[in-house]
């Protein structure tokens, strides 16, 4: 049955930072085009996850007079903390000392939720047309290959793939321009980058995993605008990571641990190790008397200049971190999506109004400061692969003696999904029990996401091999899908002393960490059913 | 036949509630909201009888804050064919909310109106039967199923006991419950369509009702915390702990 199709100039994919400033400046450079954005949350904002400390450069860009408009970005940062861990001492190491890309004093501490929420109703008052709920399922072709634009996902289908008595087929949503802004590891970007061989002569993309809770604390340990980043205990010098803790408005704490997916361990719980990581004496005398109100996690890019795919494409642009733009030692992607945003809506509209080829995004991106940043920045993560140790000594050298300018690019050699050990030669690793307290398990912390998926719907996390988790995987690596997902998705079951592999996909917080690291590559993270997953609020 | 079927926006049922630290209330700032559930399920039937051509208009009608416009518009957009919000700041209260739509009904003159058997945030149950009651209308409550009539209806009521049917004489108020129906997807061209639809706006200081709240709320507190369980070893120990520690038998 052929779908209704629907004709725009221009399609955004996902409402994001990078797609809502795609669609602002589309708007505002050319105000008759016809821009629609489609966002497979039920509500833009409520599946965005981010620390977040905020840089406006983007944003001065965009709305230089967002101040006026009653954006959400209110808390300066007013103080910074860097600090060393080890089991039970913190050694606090001088702001001064750290490369100006870790020093935060014109920035603003602020959610990002928010942000794209005020971001969205900006967009709107421009003419965009935004539709929550329809996540894109498919990419559409033209005949010579070009992208067309992209189908949206059927709703009311059963697990078997019958249509339920509420079935609703997907529409076709076709672009002169199809802008292609899913975030880290989207599934659509996925496949362009390997149908278009977009990261040809590229380093594998890099990427990590990133928790957030929020939490109300004591008045008398709440100091609005302070900025705490951890290096150190509880991970080993070998594993990549670190924790933020940002005091934001109305005495509520933004904590979170980012964990590097290239760890080679597959005993390691990157949620164990966020929840130990709140029982060490620097944090929990912060957050004890306090309430935990929010959870939720999300995979980031760290793979930066070297991993960079091509953003262009026959018909189509690749932007935000679909592609990659996240700058990993400022630890912050949300100014360089939006700028990468701006760029791609610059390019649209020479190429809509001035016939001009799409590949010149890849001259504005050189020439703009966003490619500046990413390649002063190139060297810091790869040089973490040595250990935390020399990896803060280069950076120390590569970053505040050279400023990035050092005469060589340090290469990332594997993709995440190869770094694990057989799990017989690595340690297995013992988490205490979570306190309820200042620590808690998977359950009761999915819980706090709002996540949910219509029940009867075909499963979203798809094995290319349904043996190979109980057949391979679980004697190798002890199917470490147990642990690296953060929602307790994936569990091993026995039934009648026989394995079984089981997928909860209900509890699926759409963080793609497993369709990044399992080993043989086995899981595809598709698209549930609109308006499924988490429902965030200010994370 | 024409159709009037009141929505309300609450709290998406999937967001788990936080009461605010004074006690004064629960949290709503960035906090998701949606259609009350049950009100799905009215606008669902009352587009289904005009699709079966026994009815000739559907008209969504919302109380609430300027936002509540989202939840008239959803109901535009899955087949209401014009909207209505009556706007009024704060917590409206059932009685208020009964008032206003007694005076709508007397201006659109409905044959029919349609709400959910209660909202899911404060649960009280209570519109359907007060305007029931101010219009002087026959109710059928906790509809699952609706059977439409000559001059009448049938509907199947989900009651304590199981299903009891009864006939009301039109002009009736149905309060509609959740096994009703299935509540279809919203199409993008029909969310399209929707933003076009008309949604007149009318203060509830206009139509002459005081919506200030009647019920005075001391406090808002969470329920108690479980406390966590223990593995037993035995049956014997079982029953030693049930009888000499929860004293239960």
């Amino acid at each position: 049955m052929s779908k209704e199709t629907m004709e725009y100039d221009v399609v955004i994919v996902g409402g994001g930072p990078s797609g809502l400033s795609t669609a602002i400046k589309l708007k505002q450079l050319d105000s008759n085009l016809n821009v629609c954005l489609l966002e497979k949350a039920s509500e833009i904002g409520a599946h965005i996850l981010s620390g977040n400390v905020f840089e406006t450069r983007a944003l001065d860009e965009l709305i230089p007079n967002w101040k006026e408009l009653n954006s959400p970005i209110k808390t300066r940062v007013s103080k910074e903390k860097f600090l060393f861990l080890s089991k039970s001492k913190s050694f606090s190491w001088p702001t001064w000392l750290l490369p100006s890309v870790q020093q935060n004093h014109n920035n603003y501490i602020i959610s990002l939720a928010n942000l794209c929420r005020w971001l969205a109703e900006q967009a709107e008052k421009l003419g965009v047309e935004i539709f929550p709920g329809f996540p894109a399922s498919e990419i559409l072709y033209n005949e010579d290959g070009s992208v067309r634009g992209v189908a949206t996902q059927d709703m009311g289908i059963d697990k078997e793939g019958n249509k339920k008595e509420s079935f609703e087929p997907g529409i076709e949503l076709l672009g002169k321009v199809t802008v292609f802004a899913e975030g880290c590891r989207g599934h659509l970007g996925k496949q362009l980058i390997r149908k278009f061989e977009l990261d040809k002569g590229k380093d594998p993309q890099q990427y990590g995993i990133g928790f957030k809770e929020i939490w109300e604390i004591d008045e008398k340990n709440y100091e609005e605008g302070l900025v705490m980043h951890t290096a150190g205990w509880p991970l080993d010098n070998n594993t990549y990571g670190g924790s933020f803790m940002y005091h934001a408005e109305n005495k509520q704490v933004f904590l979170g641990y980012v964990i590097g997916l290239d760890y080679k361990n597959p005993h390691l719980s990157p949620f164990d190790e966020f929840q130990r990581f709140k029982t060490h004496p620097a944090i929990k005398k912060i957050i004890e008397g306090g309430k935990r109100i929010s959870y939720g996690a999300r995979a980031l890019i760290e793979g930066g200049y070297q991993s960079l795919p091509k953003m262009f494409m026959p018909g189509a642009l690749l932007i935000g971190c679909d592609a990659g733009t996240l700058n990993m030692p400022k630890i912050k992607g949300s100014h360089t999506a939006m700028k990468s945003g701006i760029i791609a809506a610059e390019t649209i509209n020479e190429h809509l109004n001035s016939q001009k080829e799409l590949s010149t995004f890849e001259e504005k991106f050189k020439n703009s400061w966003l490619y500046e940043e990413l390649f002063k920045a190139r060297n810091v993560k790869p040089s973490f692969s040595w250990g935390l140790i020399l990896g803060i000594i280069f950076t120390g050298i590569d970053q505040i003696l050279f400023r990035g300018k050092l005469p060589f690019t340090l290469k990332h050699k594997h993709a995440d999904h190869e770094t694990l050990k057989p799990a017989n030669e690595m340690p297995k690793i013992e988490y205490p029990k979570p306190d309820n307290i200042i620590t808690f398990d998977k359950t009761s912390s999915v819980y706090l996401t709002g996540t949910n998926h219509t029940d009867n719907q075909p499963v979203h996390l798809q094995l290319k091999d349904p043996n190979l988790p109980i057949s391979y995987t679980l004697d190798k690596f002890d199917e470490p899908a147990q642990r690296y997902c953060p929602a307790g998705v994936y569990e091993i079951q026995k039934e009648n002393n026989v394995n079984k592999f089981v997928i909860n996909s209900q509890n699926c917080i759409h963080c793609k960490t497993c369709d990044i690291k399992e080993p043989s590559q086995n899981i595809n993270w598709v698209t549930p059913e609109g308006g499924g997953g988490p429902k965030y609020g200010n994370m | 036949m024409k159709i009037l079927v009141a929505v309300k926006r609450v709290i998406d049922y999937n967001v788990q509630i936080r009461v605010k630290e004074d006690g004064s209330g629960i949290v709503t700032d960035n906090v998701k909201m949606s259609t009350n559930p049950p009100d799905d399920n009215a606008i669902e039937e009352a587009v289904k009888i005009k699709e079966a051509g026994k009815a000739t208009e559907v008209v969504a009608i919302s109380v609430g804050e300027e936002k509540a416009q989202e939840t008239v518009r959803k109901a535009l957009a899955v087949g209401a064919d014009r909207g209505i919000l009556v706007k009024a700041e704060g917590t409206v209260e059932p009685l208020a909310v009964s008032k206003i739509l007694q005076k709508i009904v007397e201006k659109e003159k409905p044959d029919l109106v349609f709400m959910g058997k209660q909202a899911i945030d404060d649960d009280c149950n209570q519109t359907g039967q007060m305007l029931a009651a101010l219009l002087n209308w026959p109710q059928a409550t906790f509809a699952s199923k609706i059977k439409v009539k000559e001059k009448s209806l049938e509907v199947t009521r989900e009651i304590d006991e199981g299903l009891e049917t009864i006939e009301v004489n039109v002009p009736a108020i149905v309060t509609c419950d959740l096994r009703l129906n299935e509540p279809r997807y919203a199409s993008l061209p029909n969310i399209m369509k929707a933003k076009k639809k008309q949604i007149e706006q009318i203060n509830a200081s206009d139509l002459g009702i005081d919506t200030k709240p009647r019920i005075d709320q001391i406090k808002v507190e969470e329920p108690p915390k479980r406390k966590a369980g223990i593995k037993v070893a035995s049956v014997e120990e079982l029953v030693q702990k049930l009888k000499n520690e929860a004293k239960v038998i």
